[in-house]
């Protein structure tokens, strides 16, 4: 079965045509192509895909396509205060978010494969912190502020695996980011 | 992946018609578990009538001072919520231990109630499971069966189920409201799952259709707290080993309540009567927690590979009770 469905991508509007059984991942890459979230796992257990739906970040690879529809969708290639990369604006001369300026300052990644993932998930995970949320290692669960330590940010960024084992710089430029 | 008529529901009245009449339809809520199981080609439904807009989406006090929790709030909201954070800190912290915060971002309390009962053969297709196709057989027996059931197992099936949030809700007594075509139906969550018997192949007394709308968590005592702990291989983001929830009451030295439920040792969050029993009106020591523990794993039958699930759940159902009757430090603030 096809459905007709649009999403606002790294803020332009979308609409397309699915098979019901794409995922947002699949629709992003293959159809979008967008190609900042990576497909490493496509089980939901390794986090490369994870974008922020409605401001929130999610595993990509585990919503299908038509169940996100009239959703706004950002990716890791979005998060640029410029928007997107574009061929009129020079790689060069755009601006980066801060969090991934903080990941190329404090070398948070070898490969890089996992680094679009990681940078959305730190990003909705800072939103989270912000608001107040626990986490499973926080002390005082009915704390309204908490400080994003090494234990935290690790906790907070389990879901994201690096096979290339960058984590140390990776809570290092998480934490540059929080305690801003 | 095999074709799917895909249709997002109106209204939750017209959702259950429509998935009752239909054999081959299912919920989808958060997709977390059910769109991992399409693509591994355990789950084959014909249609997915989409629930997850449905205005199932707030925490509400109740009048005794539990809480009404609708079946759509995710699991991240949830744990945040500050009646959760302060009235059933057992339940914020199952919430928080399970799955990730990308998964607990989309993940919805129905659906984390009805994620499948599964083991690594279950989700996967090329091997025996009389869970996935009745009457197959079961690999788990003679293979790998660090992770499954030391209680309640049956010779067709030895799955746990792997909620954290299940567990948590049993032992707090909450009770799941479900529609179905003929009114609404009250379930305590400790009994809405099912011993695998010679049934595997259902996971709850759901049937087909039925809809849980919302999950109720009534009041505790003012003198109860409760706790939840899990034991797992990796500090986050895997399954339970073991897991304890706990709410105990204890004055002057005597347990006057103990509510427990036990996570990652069978078919279902196991609720700990035998243990309940002995608790009551013991003195609040050590000997006699783990008294309460052999009571409950009497009945305990290991696997090759799990029999050290007995006494990692005696210690840690020792160790919960044990925190739970010492001074509190943030009450003493």
């Amino acid at each position: 079965m096809d459905a007709h469905l649009t999403l606002r991508v790294d803020g332009a509007e979308r609409s397309l045509t699915v098979d019901t059984r794409t995922t947002l991942l699949d629709a992003l890459r293959d159809r979008l192509a967008n190609t900042s979230p990576k497909k490493g796992c496509d089980h939901g257990q390794c986090g490369s895909c994870t974008v922020l739906l409605d401001g929130r970040r999610i595993v990509s690879c585990l919503a299908l396509a038509v169940a996100c529809d009239g959703s706004e969708v950002t990716t890791a290639d979005g998060l640029s205060p410029d928007g997107p990369a574009t061929d009129t604006l020079p790689p060069e001369a755009r601006r980066l978010h801060p969090m991934q300026q903080a990941f190329i300052d404090h070398d948070g990644f070898q490969c890089g494969y996992c680094t679009p993932g990681q940078i959305c998930s730190a990003v909705g995970m800072l939103d989270e912190a912000a608001a107040g949320h626990p986490s499973h290692v926080t002390a005082d669960l009915t704390a309204d502020r908490v400080a994003l330590d090494d234990e935290e940010v690790r906790e907070r960024m389990s879901g994201n695996l690096c096979r290339c084992g960058a984590y140390g710089n990776i809570t290092a430029a998480v934490k540059a980011v929080a305690h801003r | 992946m095999k074709p799917f008529d895909y249709s997002r529901a109106a209204d939750a009245r017209t959702a259950v018609a429509t998935v009752a009449a239909r054999p081959g339809a299912a919920y989808l809520g958060g997709g977390t578990n059910l769109v991992d199981h399409l693509k591994l080609g355990v789950a084959r439904p014909d249609l997915l009538v989409d629930i997850s807009r449905l205005p199932f989406d707030r925490v509400e006090e109740l009048p005794d001072g539990g809480v009404r929790i609708g079946a759509n709030v995710r699991n991240s909201d949830l744990a945040a919520h500050p009646l959760v954070r302060q009235r059933f800190p057992a339940l914020a912290k199952a919430l928080l231990s399970g799955a990730s915060g990308q998964l607990r971002n989309a993940a919805t309390t129905g659906g984390n109630l009805l994620q499948r009962t599964r083991c690594v053969y279950f989700q996967d297709v090329t091997t025996p499971c009389n869970k996935r196709a009745p009457g197959s057989g079961c690999a788990a027996l003679g293979g790998y069966n660090r992770y499954h059931a030391v209680l309640g197992a049956s010779e067709h099936c030895v799955a746990v189920h792997p909620s954290d949030l299940a567990v948590a809700l049993s032992a707090l007594d909450a009770v799941a409201v479900v529609l179905r075509e003929d009114g609404e139906l009250r379930v305590p969550v400790a009994e809405l799952h099912r011993l695998p018997g010679d049934t595997p192949d259902r996971d709850t007394v759901l049937g087909q259709g039925d809809l849980i709308t919302a999950v109720e968590v009534p009041t505790l005592p003012a003198t109860a707290r409760s706790a939840y702990r899990k034991v797992r291989d990796r500090a986050s983001f895997a399954f339970a080993l073991v897991s304890v929830a706990a709410v105990l009451v204890v004055e002057a030295g005597t347990v006057r309540e103990a509510r427990i439920a036990l996570g990652g040792v069978a078919h279902k969050p196991w609720r700990a009567t035998h243990a309940e029993q002995e608790l009551r009106g013991a003195p609040a020591t050590e000997d006699a927690y783990r008294r309460a523990a052999d009571a409950e794993l009497a009945a305990a039958e290991p696997l090759p590979g799990n029999g050290f699930k007995i006494p990692m759940t005696r210690n840690t159902l020792a160790a919960v009770l044990r925190g739970l009757s010492e001074p509190d430090p943030q009450e003493r603030r």
